[in-house]
């Protein structure tokens, strides 16, 4: 409730304002709080707006990238509910936030944080090395006729990877071992190596192995096809990879990836950050990235992106908890 | 011969003014960082990260790459000065550095410290030149069977090679493995060990552990016993360095034993800390005299040193070629190159030549250059243990805590490493090494997250460490080691080896 209010007061300072600077700006560096560590999706993406905030002159005072990736990320949620107040702290939160609190109990909760926007949407492809089999059908088939099952690689335990290999050992039937790794470049490496059968990457973390020819996508975890057309390999681009669904394997999920400050700072500081990193998906740096990286582009701001995250909370709560992965 | 002249293109590419100056810039910098204890290559490399942005990437890369050299050349200092290793690689380098400043003669250690590093780095860079792609090719073979095998090799090689007493190994071993399990359990998702508190969320930093055991403890020992740093008389002069020059041909086996453990390891994603103890230990057992290892000898420096940095240097090939980073700074380097575009994996070598061949290039030139100036610096740092101990003291452990601070911004940290300083004052009265400790603090997660991932891919048999000749090798090896002090005494007994009668003993 408090949220809201906060929101619509943040919204309506904006409106007052635009197109200036609210009152307030930073007088300090301003540390973009990074919830895994070195090279992730999470990591890549603060240093592209690291670079985009720079070079097009958005805020006088620099960007610094910090690295919280501890604890799975939990390091980073409780860096920023301690920092109650601090206006030059900013969290780059992905899914973590609704999991986190319900598999290890963190206490944490993301209401206590100020929604400042979404700013991308990320894909989930199932991958398999590029001399495993070549369709959705064919890599089901060879699963269940396995006689060890086969390995799926992953970031970390009772997350987004975990729960999307879960899912699709209920629909389709295959067991699968589960292997958590550190971090998806870990999950990617692993599996051009043939130590794991397949992994359920996001399109940043496995780019450079598929535009290697090492890796290849079988489904992407979603509703509809990337919009993507530019070949990213010399023969297919993201546009190519059918859905799991087309594939008759009905799994569908897709992370948020946003911005928040810490609790309790006030609206205008609030608003500064809105129209920061409204400026940022402006740029062509943003724009190129979402592109290369297969993201989704969106901006959600104010009362929208309260709404949002509290149907996507219910939702990841609904998919934890039938993956059994919640915490007693 | 096409690699030569891609190196030569990359010469061609480095050798404008602006990039050597900013070359000079980036080592002065990162020196300046590496003897700051705790602050190091990777907070160095962080902060001037932003600096870079608005250069072409071959200048800024040539730029961080060089400060990050200079941090390394850095860390030997404050090893080797005050026993307070900058960063993980450094640690086996206090084993006898420290003890040489402190019989004053700290610059012969600094000089072995430094020409070590070079020549275990340039046997890196020769190795990355000519073998790239077979290295990358080579890394991928590791899955978690092999790491498995490679963390047991190191921890097996400190039980059975080392010199203090087994039993006492094994519990600085074993505290160091519980400890490292504190905090989030990867293959699990659970907290272990937290208490329900957030500050052990992260876990123990191992290098605010480091510099609590190693810097603090050592202050209040010089406390205890003197208040007075022993290294006054330095011996500093051109010919302290040339001496050690003229000896170095006799350590060839050393030089060359550390360098290619050193290439192993680094090019084994995340093995690099691992070198520097394999280095050491192995140096030791080799030696004609083990026992007067740990007591100021100067081959106790160029072991670990040279083993250390040619796995530093040779861990930056499975960044560029795979994006797994094997040490901090590489990790830092890594988010850098995502700025200018330049995403690593296979294709890097394909599509960017002018930039790899440049930074290669930088690695020849950055070390040569990196060398003469911290060699001309050795008095000026040599001469810091002139200074009373009451001046030094209190700057040592503000530079601690500082450090311990700013690895994590945390305040919690300070405490933990006041706590552990005491912790190894305790350890050294009562004679537990800290060394082990130390080393399973570092390695204790990795090791037991590759058993684990083992076991869940192998569905729980022990076969997967001698599944193919790779990791079956490795394993036999750790085993082999473990066991060694049993096995060279049988030998001994039937008269097979004659290095018995120095290790029965």
């Amino acid at each position: 409730m408090r949220i809201t209010v906060k929101a619509v007061g943040a919204a309506a300072a904006l409106l007052l304002t635009t197109p200036a600077f609210a009152g307030w700006e930073p007088a300090k560096p301003v540390e973009i709080v990074v919830a895994a560590g070195a090279g992730g999706a999470s990591d890549q993406m603060a240093r592209m707006m690291q670079a985009a905030i720079q070079k097009n002159n958005l805020m006088k005072q620099p960007m610094v990238v910090s690295l919280k990736g501890g604890a799975s990320g939990a390091e980073a949620l409780m860096y920023m509910k301690s920092s109650e107040g601090d206006p030059n702290k900013v969290l780059i939160a992905y899914s973590l936030i609704y999991m986190l609190p319900l598999s290890a109990k963190i206490p944490f909760n993301w209401r206590e944080l100020t929604p400042v926007s979404v700013v991308a949407l990320d894909q989930f492809v199932l991958w398999d090395n590029s001399a495993g089999p070549k369709t959705l059908k064919e890599f089901v088939a060879a699963a269940k006729a396995a006689s060890s099952p086969f390995k799926m690689g992953g970031t970390g335990s009772k997350r987004e990877d975990h729960v999307l290999t879960v899912f699709l050992e209920q629909k389709t039937g295959a067991k699968f071992s589960y292997l958590p790794y550190k971090s998806g470049g870990e999950a990617a490496t692993q599996l051009v190596g043939n130590h794991t059968e397949a992994n359920v990457n996001n399109p940043s973390e496995n780019l450079e192995v598929w535009r290697a020819g090492q890796v290849r996508p079988l489904c992407v975890f979603d509703k509809e096809r990337i919009s993507y057309t530019t070949k990213v390999t010399e023969t297919q681009s993201w546009a190519d990879i059918p859905t799991c669904k087309e594939e008759g394997v009905d799994v569908q999920y897709l992370m948020l990836r946003a911005m928040f400050l810490p609790g309790k700072v006030t609206p205008e500081q609030q608003a500064f950050y809105v129209d920061l990193f409204h400026k940022v998906t402006q740029t062509t740096e943003y724009k190129e990235y979402m592109e290369k990286q297969a993201l989704k582009p969106i901006f959600l701001t104010g009362k929208d992106m309260v709404q949002f995250l509290e149907e996507d909370d219910a939702l990841n709560k609904s998919l934890m908890t039938e993956a059994g992965f919640v915490a007693k | 011969m096409e690699a030569f002249g891609l190196l030569l293109h990359g010469f061609a590419v480095l050798l404008t003014w602006k990039t050597l100056v900013l070359m000079m810039v980036g080592l002065v910098l990162g020196i300046f960082v590496g003897v700051l204890p705790g602050l190091g290559g990777p907070n160095g490399v962080a902060i001037l990260l932003p600096l870079t942005f608005t250069m072409d990437p071959t200048s800024a890369i040539v730029m961080l790459s060089c400060i990050y050299w200079g941090a390394l050349f850095g860390g030997a200092i404050t090893s080797i000065l005050f026993n307070i290793p900058g960063e993980a690689w450094s640690v086996a380098t206090t084993f006898d550095g420290y003890p040489m400043a402190q019989q004053g003669r700290a610059a012969e250690a600094l000089t072995a410290a430094f020409t070590s590093s070079f020549i275990g780095s340039l046997v890196a860079v020769l190795l990355i030149t000519f073998l790239a792609p077979m290295i990358s090719s080579f890394a991928l073979k590791f899955g978690p069977p092999e790491f498995f095998a490679v963390y047991l090799l190191t921890f097996c090689s400190f039980v059975g090679l080392g010199r203090e007493a087994k039993h006492k190994t094994v519990i600085s071993m074993s505290l160091g493995l519980l400890l490292a399990g504190i905090g989030m359990d990867t293959v699990s998702g659970n907290l272990r060990m937290t208490f329900g508190s957030p500050e052990l969320l992260r876990g123990i930093n191992f290098l605010v552990a480091v510099i609590g055991l190693f810097g603090i403890s050592e202050i209040l020992l010089t406390m205890e016993e003197r208040l007075a740093l022993r290294g006054h008389a330095a011996g500093i002069s051109l010919r302290v360095v040339l001496g050690v020059w003229k000896d170095l041909p006799k350590y060839w086996v050393t030089l060359l034993r550390s360098s290619f453990i050193g290439c192993w390891l680094g090019i084994t994603p995340g093995g690099a800390i691992a070198a520097s103890f394999m280095g050491y230990n192995l140096a030791k057992r080799f030696a004609k005299e083990p026992e007067s290892f740990g007591k100021g000898r100067i081959e106790g420096v160029f072991a670990p040193e040279t083993a250390a940095h040619a796995s530093g240097t040779s861990a930056l090939l499975p960044m560029l070629a795979l994006g797994i980073p094997g040490s901090g700074t590489a990790a830092i380097l890594l988010g850098g190159l995502m700025v200018w575009g330049l995403n690593p994996g296979p294709l890097l070598f394909v599509e960017h030549k002018d930039f790899v061949w440049g930074l290669i290039a930088s690695m020849y030139l950055g070390n040569v250059v990196g060398l003469v100036l911290v060699l001309t610096t050795v008095p000026i740092f040599a001469s810091i243990l002139r200074v009373p101990f009451a001046a030094v003291a209190p700057m040592i452990v503000v530079s601690c805590a500082i450090g311990a601070y700013a690895i994590q911004n945390a305040m919690f940290d300070i405490w933990l490493m006041l706590g552990f300083g005491v912790v190894g004052y305790v350890f050294k009265k009562i004679g537990i090494p800290l060394a082990p400790f130390t080393l399973a603090l570092v390695l204790g997660n990795r090791a037991e997250d590759a058993f684990r991932l083992s076991m869940i891919g192998s569905g729980g048999t022990l076969k997967v460490f001698w599944s193919n000749g790779l990791v079956g090798s490795i394993t036999t090896l750790a085993i082999v080691l473990l066991f060694w002090p049993v096995i060279d005494g049988l030998l001994g007994r039937v008269g097979w080896t004659q290095g018995a009668r120095a290790t029965s003993q």
